[in-house]
Order: structure tokens, then sequence, then C-alpha cells
């Protein structure tokens, strides 16, 4: 092992010295590989950037939610017809009914809406839509507080205090930008609350009453204290872990089907939106354009390894009479083939490490740009060590595939000729 | 090992070469022994074959018939391994050019075939300056070939082949690409090691320097023309 680790050093030495020799040559194949690593990496680190602002985007309305309204029945059940309303009584207990009843689910919140509520601070007066709901809403639909700030909890619900959250927009609106209004007081129609939250900035590629930072949260008590709504507008519920959000929905209309006396083949009883299912599709998308990336990357980092074979070849040739004598000194096939290959792996990884340290600080620098617009969806594009790591195996599998032919071509000369070779 | 102190032994040794269009036969059946400790000039016109008759000694090449035995033991039975080990331990090749690598130095050049021989790095230290000292360029181990005068080159390499401490030294033409002053002083090594019980082998078309040569080998047209010792004729085959 030492002397292996000797001849490397020695070998690493010599070649260093031909570096120096060969200067232009050997920089231009440096430089390809240097532009193929960079290539790869940062269509990596992009498509990581992308793929995880994708992904927040998508988490913007919540994190594998499936949202369910009242419809309309389309099949007669039980003598009685088709095209009767199905609505969520409140006062029916139907939560209770799902969380106990419903295998599979998580969590359970339901929703009041009222368009149109006029809030007022200091003169200034906007209308806005209001939402009434639980504190169970919180995390399943993301409306994360800045800091010095909360969404509603289970104590706001049993003093049905007059408490409101409000969406990034609303407060920008009402109180001006990047204001802190928690403890603030605000009228809505009149009536005063005190303001304790207002949601962090996120990003959110799909809603289904408005994006989150448009919303006015209060707690579901409050709501029913003061527009006294019978219905619920809509349920919102998230599965747990691990099992298929489909046996979930198959389940709920089961249960709703007996509370509501409607068919549970009936798909028209309830609209139901499953943001899973729009998950998994999105994923494979993704997964698409991930492949095709890496296919880009792949295919420069190809030209650049046969920009290696190609020197390595001349490299061979050059070198003719120097094979030739090393083998009359005694050389073995390996020693021949180790040199080459440690030349063009060397190369490999001399161009791969320039590369990734340009990608490392061209990543560093476009995080230090502000994001906004599409931009944003770039989000953070991150050398990470799957893109480390894969680019340097790459790296090393070219360098050995581009060292490897010309190697065996230098060890099968023949000394002889090659002795003779000016 | 051997009990008659033959050291290289050819028996019938042809050489053809078949380009395509022209078959040239280089060797037409060689017959020579060496003895051990012998100090052999070999000479001939160009295309004479004696760079052939070196090649195939040094291993490097092999011959189309006839049979080469090397220290007592027949070459052809040899793998590829074996072969490498020869010439790596027990041959010395000098060349005209005398082929140092260029970007390495004296130290480093020296130092290659005890790379290949795969011993420690202790050893080779050793081995390297004893070797330098040897042919008086201890002091120049740390300059690269194009800082060295031709001769200092050629001293290198004598240096490089004696690395592994061989049986025989094999030195096609060493003193062609020299000045006078110079070549007398590459001769001058080679008496000593001869003196000091190596085998010297060298081909030369220096009528001067082969006179030095205890034993004289002309070859013309791929056959052994006079084996004189010493100007004295021994044999003669036509």
């Amino acid at each position: 092992m030492r002397i292996f680790t000797y001849k490397l050093l020695l070998f690493l030495k010599l070649i260093g010295r031909e570096f120096k020799a060969q200067k232009l040559r050997m920089g231009l194949t440096i430089l390809a590989i240097t532009w193929g690593t960079i290539s790869i990496t940062l269509l990596m680190a992009f498509s990581v950037g992308l793929d995880q602002q994708f992904t927040k985007a998508r988490q913007g309305l919540g994190n594998g939610i499936v949202i369910v309204w009242g419809g309309q029945t389309s099949l007669p059940y039980q003598g009685l017809p088709q095209g009767r309303r199905i609505s969520f009584r409140t006062e029916s207990g139907i939560i209770d009914l799902i969380k106990s009843r419903v295998v599979g689910i998580d969590v359970v919140a339901g929703e009041f809406l009222r368009w149109g509520q006029t809030l007022e601070y200091e003169g200034k007066q906007i209308n806005k839509l209001v939402c009434g709901t639980y504190p169970e809403y919180e995390k399943m639909r993301a409306h994360y507080a800045k800091a010095g700030g909360r969404f509603i909890n289970k104590k706001d619900m049993e003093l049905k205090r007059r408490v409101v959250y409000l969406g990034t927009k609303v407060a920008d609106e009402i109180f001006g930008e990047n204001l802190n209004p928690v403890g603030e007081i605000v009228k809505i129609n009149g009536m005063p609350f005190t303001v304790i939250g207002v949601m962090i900035d996120k990003l959110q590629d799909s809603s289904y009453h408005g994006p989150d930072d448009n919303y006015v949260v209060i707690p579901a008590s409050t709501f029913l204290l003061f527009y006294g709504d019978p219905f619920f507008d809509n349920l919102v519920y998230k599965v747990k872990d691990g099992i298929d959000s489909k046996v979930v929905e198959k389940d709920l209309f089961r249960v709703l089907g007996a509370k509501y006396r409607f068919d549970p083949a009936d798909e028209s009883a309830l609209w139901v939106w499953d943001t899973i299912e729009g998950e998994e599709i999105s994923k494979k998308v993704f997964m698409g354009v991930t492949i095709f990336m890496w296919f880009i990357g792949g295919m420069t980092l190809l030209i650049a390894g046969i920009g290696v074979a190609n020197i390595m070849y001349v490299a061979v040739r050059e070198r003719t009479k120097e094979i030739g004598t090393k083998i009359a000194l005694g050389a073995e096939r390996r020693h021949i083939i180790f040199q080459f290959m440690t030349e063009a792996l060397s190369i490999a990884l001399v161009g791969g490490l320039i590369g990734i340290t340009f990608s490392v600080a061209i990543c560093s620098l476009f995080r230090m740009l502000p994001m906004e617009g599409a931009l944003e969806f770039l989000g953070q594009p991150t050398v990470n060590w799957l893109v480390a790591g894969t680019t340097v195996f790459t790296l090393s599998f070219i360098g050995l595939f581009a060292g490897l032919f010309p190697a065996r071509k230098a060890a099968s000369i023949n000394p002889v000729e090659a002795l003779r070779y000016e | 090992m051997n009990n008659n102190g033959t050291l290289i032994s050819f028996s019938g040794i042809t050489k053809f070469y078949d380009t395509g269009r022209v078959k040239v036969r280089a060797l037409k059946g060689i017959y020579l022994d060496i003895k051990r400790g012998e100090f052999v000039g070999v000479m001939g016109p160009s295309g004479s074959g004696k760079s052939t008759l070196m090649n195939i000694m040094g291993c490097l090449d092999t011959p189309s018939s006839g049979d080469y035995a090397l220290d007592g033991h027949p070459v052809a039975d040899l793998n590829i391994h074996q072969l490498a080990s020869i010439r790596n331990k027990k041959i010395g090749f000098i060349f005209q050019n005398f082929n140092l690598l260029p970007y390495a130095t004296a130290y480093e050049n020296v130092e290659l075939p005890l790379i290949f021989a795969g011993l420690p790095g202790q050893i080779r230290k050793e081995k390297v300056m004893h070797n330098l000292s040897l042919v008086g360029l201890a002091d120049r181990a740390d300059h690269k070939p194009t800082e060295l005068s031709g001769g200092e080159m050629q001293r290198v390499a004598i240096a490089r082949a004696m690395a592994n401490d061989p049986e025989v030294i094999l030195a096609d033409e060493p003193t062609g690409n020299l000045d006078s002053k110079s070549g007398n002083e590459i001769i001058s090594i080679f008496e000593d090691l001869n003196k000091a019980g190596k085998s010297v082998v060298m081909i030369t078309h220096d009528s001067n320097i082969a006179e030095r040569c205890h034993r004289i080998i002309r070859i013309k047209d791929g056959l052994i023309e006079i084996d004189e010792r010493n100007g004295h004729r021994e044999t003669s085959v036509t």
C-alpha cells in the first residue's frame, strides 16, 4: 500500500510537470471538463432549487390535504329523489362524526366564509373575505404566523374571543408594508378585533377561495356568534401518514352517505378535491424535467470526456518512445496503463474540482439576488451531496473511460518500434 | 547459475520482418555465446541486423526461429511478466539518444526501474544515490535532462541501467551522439563496470572505441562475419 501511495504521488508529481510542459493543451482539456462540470452541476443545482420551490408552492395550500364541499345527489336513494343538495349543517356534529367514524383521518376542520366584509383601521377601510375556522386549520393549510404572532387557538375558540389573524397582503394593505400590527385593534363590520398574528410570506400555486395572503381568519365560534351561519362552506381534512387518501375518501362517502342519506357510490353528492393526487402528477412531471436535465448535463460531460480521450491519445502517441523506454527498463503493462489512467483521471478531477468550485460560487451569488416574480420559482439553487456526488462519480467514470482505451493502446505498443519512433 | 559461465547463448537465431510488401530477413542464423564478465563490441554497417540482435538479446523482441538462453534459461518459455522482470533486473539498456524522461529529474529517471521492481522508498533512495555517485553525478540528482550535457545525460542513463544491478549492460551506440571526450568517459565507465564483473555488450561504429572491447563481433547481412578477441581473429563464419 505504501509503495502504491508513493507511486501515485510520484506519478502525480510527474503529471504536474507535464501540465507545465503542455500548458495550452492541458489547459483547454481542463477547461472542457470544467465547463461540463459547471453545466451539469448548475443544471442539477437549479433543478434541486426548482423542485424545492415547486414543492413549497404546492404545500402553500397545505401538505397533502383534501377539501370537501357539499354537492348535489345524482342517484335516487332509499326512496329519495336525485338532485337533492347536500349541506354540512353546523350543529349536526359532523366534525366529530368524521373524526370518530372515518378510518384514516388525521385532522379535520370546517371552514365558514363571508365575502365583502369591511375592515377598518384608523379611518382606512378595505373589503375582504372573512374566514371562521378551527385551530387545526393552521397546520393543514400552512397558515403560520410571523414571529411575535400566532394563529387562533383552543382558548380563542372556547372564549369566542374577538381576535383576528391576517394574511400578509391584508396586513400590508391596512397597516402599511412590513409593520408589525400584532396587538392593534382592527374593526370588522364595526366590531373591534385584536390582531394576534400575520401570516409568513409563502409561495402558493393553488387555492380555492383566493390566495391565503388575502385571508382574514377569526375563530369559528366567534364567526358563529356574529354571523350565525348554519352551514360549513367546506371541510378540510388530512389523512394519516401512509394511508391511501382514496380509501379514506371512499369511507367518507360511506359515513356521510349514511348521515345525509345518499348513495355512497354517488360521486356528485360531495365535491372532493384531493390535492395529494395533483401532487403525484406534478412529482412525475418534475421527475421528467430532472431526467431531461441530467441527460443534457451528461451529454455535455460526455463531450468533455471525448476531449480527454482525445488528448490522451495524443499523449500516448507523443510518448511512444518514452513508453518503449519504460518497457525496456522493465515496466509491466499495468505500470503503463496506470500512468495514463492516472493522468486522464487527474485531468477529469482537476477540471471537475474547478467546475464544482465555480458552481458553488455561482449558486451562492445567485442566492444573494433579490427573488421576485419568476426568479422566485428558481428558489435556492443548491449544490448538495447528491449533486456533488453525481458529478464526481460521472467525472471519475469519464476520466477512467477516457483513459482506458489510450492506456491500453499504450501498453500494447511494440517496444522495438516504439524505441525507433521519432 | 550456469556452470560454464555462459550468460547469453544464441543458437541459430533468425528474425524475419514481414512489412506486407517486403520480407526483411534481419538475422539469418546467429550462433553466439557470451560469457559472464565479457566486454563485447558489436560492429557492422547500417541494416546489418545488429540492433535486431540487441533487441532479441534484451528480450524486447522475439526471434523468428532458433533458441536463446539467458543465464541458462530458454527465453521462449517465459511469460510477459517474467520477460518484464528480466528486462528490469537482469538487463540494463543504454540508448544512443539516452531516452531519459524529459520532465523528470536525474534522480527520478534512475528511480524508475526501481519503482517497476516494486522496491520500498528507502531502498530506492540508497540505490539511486549509489548509482548516481558511481557515474559521478550525485550532485546533479535534482537536475532535469535539459540542464545536463550530453555526456552527463548518458551517465544518468548508465546509472539508470545499473539501478537494479543487472547481469549485463546492453548499449546501442552509447557514444553515437557524444563528442569524443564525453564518449571516452562513457567507455571508461563501462570498463570500470566490466572490471567490477559486469558483462557489457555494445554496438559501435567507432573503431577506436571498438578497440577497447575485449571481443569484437562484426555482423553483415544478418550473419556474424567476424568474431575476434583482442584483435586476434578467433572464428570466421561467412
